[in-house]
């Protein structure tokens, strides 16, 4: 989708600002740069797993994997460290980017070559990821102090002023941005999940263009494993559950169209930094967490039904007979 | 071409539908027709492709609304506000594919919508299932309320529809082509049901492509050519080749581009292509600079056979020789980089993304050439979008505009200029004018001249006996998934591309097949 002005985009952007000058009539602390640099790193995760999620999205899948797939990389990279502590920490995060593909890539062959419908597939990979992390750490903990230094150091080293976690979300957004509007598997994306007949004609295979999707999403789930554990500091069966529905959520915020083919890199990290910003800015001004839930809750609702009324221009009915049906 | 005088019978029709009138965004689908149905008859209804058969079974079963015109029923005017409302007016329809549900039973399926209820409201099985085994028992189904519908044939889903129709007690029932799937055995049951809805005084409206089965049951018939109608009668009153000529003869003499048909050497041959149930011994070759048109009935295998050429299905067996070495193409991007392109016929389904801007839909299938190093140059992509776009004299404010706030015609135009600029070999144009008017439709002959002209060699798929005829250099005639003719010159009359289509024996040109 390119426009010279990106409408939801800037909507979304509105809706931010308006937030965030809310917050600061009653507590003008938040939005001072050093809380808002927290913000966006404490955002991070979310950005990057809503970036994969909006290409498997887009190609008219979905991915619920993906924080189930982030736990069992974390907790494998976890291991790993406790067993190799020499392990360079650039040798751990190719690692835990390489097994979240492999990972991404059993969904992506289950959609491609067996035709299972993705929620079934990802519904059952998450359920198979999480037992596995029970079965490789027989269920305990690996803590802060098994990790070493170096492991949980990365993610909260400050290089020109940000954490590594944000300087991660950062470079993620914009290897994005050049993969979507640059690159042949970007606009075949688009085209598998705006025309998936059309881009059969044109000589796109479907199924693949799907697989990779799900490989690059589990690969940034496997960076996210690594940069989250770390991150925390702790390791276990149950980390980051139920966050695949948060990443839904931020794609779904961001207009990223569940029926596939519309969406944009800037909603993606847009609705991801909404919701990042809800999270954060709800206990400042004292409101209950419980109405975090409620308000991105109805943000959902509001964006979905913003994107029908925008989708119904855009399905424009150009054939004959079924103009005449209505 | 014979008028033969309508000849009324004494009895007057149930339904009577009266100057009526249905345009579509651009074309007029019905013009004036007429059509009477009478109780205890068999009216078919006869015309090529587009000629408006289906249009008439919509309106009459409320799906669409009329523009102009009357519908009468027992002489009274009435007017479908919705599909139900045909319904009540004892109008039900038996469609090609029948719309039924799998995963309910036979009785369910007859029932579903006014099922008979109990005391409180709710459906009352067991009398559901007792009526529905009356009716069954009525039409002589060898199958019992309580099976699944899943597990039955087409035919006998077809004994569902049947008992359906019965079921609201219809005194309209329309066959669309209700025998196009079923076995020769199947068809004479079939037949012998039709003589039951008859006896019990239904008026039955039989849409067929086939002369030979017309004969055999309709009473009377009703002609309609490129939406108008043209004539109607009795059976007994007309032989089987003035219906014919009545059916094709030309209404509007369109005019086709002046080509010089001066073929060059070969660049595809198909050897041998096999499918286990679409298509079987297809052989041909195409010539450069060749309008090679495939003529056939629809479910003739030629859209079919192009998508296997295409490398869309795979044909269980046959090759295809391009510029003389032997090809195998696996997959669409196997035909595309041997220059072959498939414009399909559902441009709305399978040609624009809408979504996509202009621009990107154009070279989609020619990312390659608009890349460098990996990454695609927006410079590039415009210059080749911007070429071809002005080749088609495509009308559009901006290159980068969403392609779906186009016009239906001009997305057919950018999805022509997406192949082109692929630089294509052969391309494969399937309905290339189906929907569109007239002065659209000389446009885009005049354009498939031209491609052939410069040295492109197209096949036309097109179910449009004047297009056939008036374009191609040769014909192929396709039935039953087989060639059942090659033609060229002087052998391309309208008559003869319908019997070979449509598998009349008795004429003394005699089949190829």
């Amino acid at each position: 989708m390119m426009r010279l002005v990106p409408v939801r985009e800037t909507i979304l952007a509105g809706a931010i600002l308006v937030l965030l000058i809310l917050v600061a009539s009653r507590f003008p602390g938040f939005v001072a740069p050093s809380n808002l640099a927290n913000v966006f790193n404490d955002t991070a995760p979310l950005i990057i797993l809503a970036l994969g999620q909006m290409v498997v999205i887009l190609t008219r899948c979905i991915d619920l994997s993906v924080a189930a797939n982030l736990a069992l990389t974390g907790m494998a990279v976890a291991m790993i460290n406790v067993a190799m502590p020499g392990l360079p920490i650039p040798v751990i995060i190719a690692i835990a980017i390489l097994l979240g593909g492999a990972l991404g890539a059993i969904n992506g062959v289950l959609v491609w070559k067996l035709a299972i419908p993705p929620i079934v597939v990802t519904l059952g990979t998450m359920t198979i990821f999480r037992g596995i992390i029970f079965l490789i750490s027989d269920g305990k903990w690996v803590n802060s102090h098994e990790m070493s230094p170096a492991f949980t150091g990365v993610p909260r080293m400050v290089l020109l002023g940000l954490p590594v976690l944000s300087w991660a979300a950062i470079v993620t957004i914009f290897l994005f941005a050049i993969m979507m509007a640059r690159t042949q598997f970007g606009r075949s994306i688009f085209a598998v999940g705006g025309n998936p007949h059309a881009a059969v004609y044109t000589g796109i295979d479907v199924g693949k263009t799907q697989f990779w999707a799900f490989v690059v999403s589990g690969a940034l789930a496997g960076l996210t494993g690594y940069l989250w554990v770390s991150r925390f500091a702790v390791a276990y069966v149950d980390i980051a559950g139920g966050f695949e529905l948060e990443v839904v959520a931020a794609c779904v915020i961001g207009g990223i169209s569940i029926a596939g083919g519309i969406g944009s890199v800037g909603g993606a990290v847009l609705g991801a930094l909404f919701l990042g910003v809800v999270k954060n800015a709800l206990p400042v001004v004292n409101i209950s967490p419980f109405w975090q839930l409620a308000i991105s809750g109805s943000a959902i609702l509001i964006a979905v039904a913003f994107n029908a009324r925008a989708g119904r221009k855009k399905g424009r009915i150009i054939l004959k007979e079924a103009e005449g049906a209505k | 071409m014979t008028h033969p005088a309508p000849h009324a019978p004494d009895v007057t029709p149930i339904v009577s539908m009266d100057m009526i009138t249905k345009t579509f965004p651009g074309v007029k689908a019905l013009d004036d027709v007429k059509l009477d149905l009478y109780p205890g008859q068999v009216t078919a209804l006869v015309g090529e492709n587009g000629a408006g058969k289906s249009t008439t079974v919509k309106i009459l079963t409320g799906i669409y609304k009329t523009d102009g015109g009357t519908i009468r029923i027992d002489g009274q005017p009435v007017s479908f506000a919705a599909p139900n409302d045909a319904a009540k007016a004892g109008i039900t329809a038996i469609h090609q594919e029948t719309v039924l549900f799998d995963e309910l039973s036979v009785a369910e399926n007859i029932y579903i919508g006014h099922a008979p209820k109990t005391r409180f409201g709710l459906i009352d099985t067991s009398e559901m299932h007792r009526a529905a085994s009356a009716l069954l028992a009525e039409i002589g189904a060898p199958f019992n309320s309580h099976t699944q519908l899943r597990e039955l044939g087409i035919a006998n889903k077809h004994l569902v529809a049947i008992a359906r129709a019965l079921s609201v007690d219809a005194r309209v029932v329309i066959m669309d082509e209700p025998t196009a799937a079923l076995s020769h055995k199947e068809i004479e049951e079939l037949y012998d049901l039709v003589d039951t809805l008859k006896s019990q005084g239904k008026a039955i409206l039989f849409i067929s492509h086939k002369f030979d089965e017309i004969f055999r049951i309709a009473d009377r018939y009703t002609v309609f050519r490129d939406g108008a109608f043209v004539g109607d009668g009795r059976i007994a009153d007309i032989a089987e080749d003035d219906l014919v000529t009545m059916m094709v003869g030309r209404s509007v003499d369109q005019i086709f581009p002046a080509r010089a048909h001066d073929v060059g050497e070969e660049v595809l041959k198909v050897v041998g292509y096999e499918h286990p149930t679409e298509f079987s011994e297809i052989n041909f070759s195409l010539n450069r600079g060749e309008i090679l048109g495939f003529y056939g009935l629809v479910g003739a295998g030629r859209s079919e056979f192009m998508q296997a050429l295409f490398g869309i299905t795979k044909p269980s067996k046959g090759v295809c020789r391009i510029n003389g070495d032997i090809t195998v193409i696996r997959s669409p991007a196997d035909a595309v980089s041997n220059g072959i392109v498939y414009v399909p016929e559902d441009r709305g389904k399978q040609g624009a993304v809408i979504g996509l801007p202009i621009f990107q839909n154009i070279t989609l299938p020619s990312l390659g050439r608009t890349s460098r190093r990996g990454f695609l140059q927006m410079a590039e992509e415009f210059k080749l979008a911007r070429e071809y776009s002005q080749r088609l004299d495509l009308r559009a404010a901006a290159l980068d505009q969403d392609v779906g706030n186009l016009s239906g015609g001009n997305q057919q135009k950018v999805v022509i200029a997406k192949w082109l600029a692929t630089q294509p070999q052969v391309i494969i144009l399937d309905e290339p004018t189906k929907g569109i008017d007239i002065g659209s439709k000389a446009a885009v002959h005049e354009f498939m001249a031209e491609l052939a002209a410069q040295g492109l060699s197209v096949i036309m798929v097109s179910s449009e006996i004047p297009e056939v005829i008036g374009m191609s250099d040769r014909v192929i005639v396709m039935r039953e998934g087989r060639i059942a003719a090659e033609l060229n010159g002087a052998d391309l009359s309208p008559e003869i591309l319908v019997r070979h289509a449509a598998g009349i024996t008795s004429s003394s040109e005699g089949n190829a097949a």
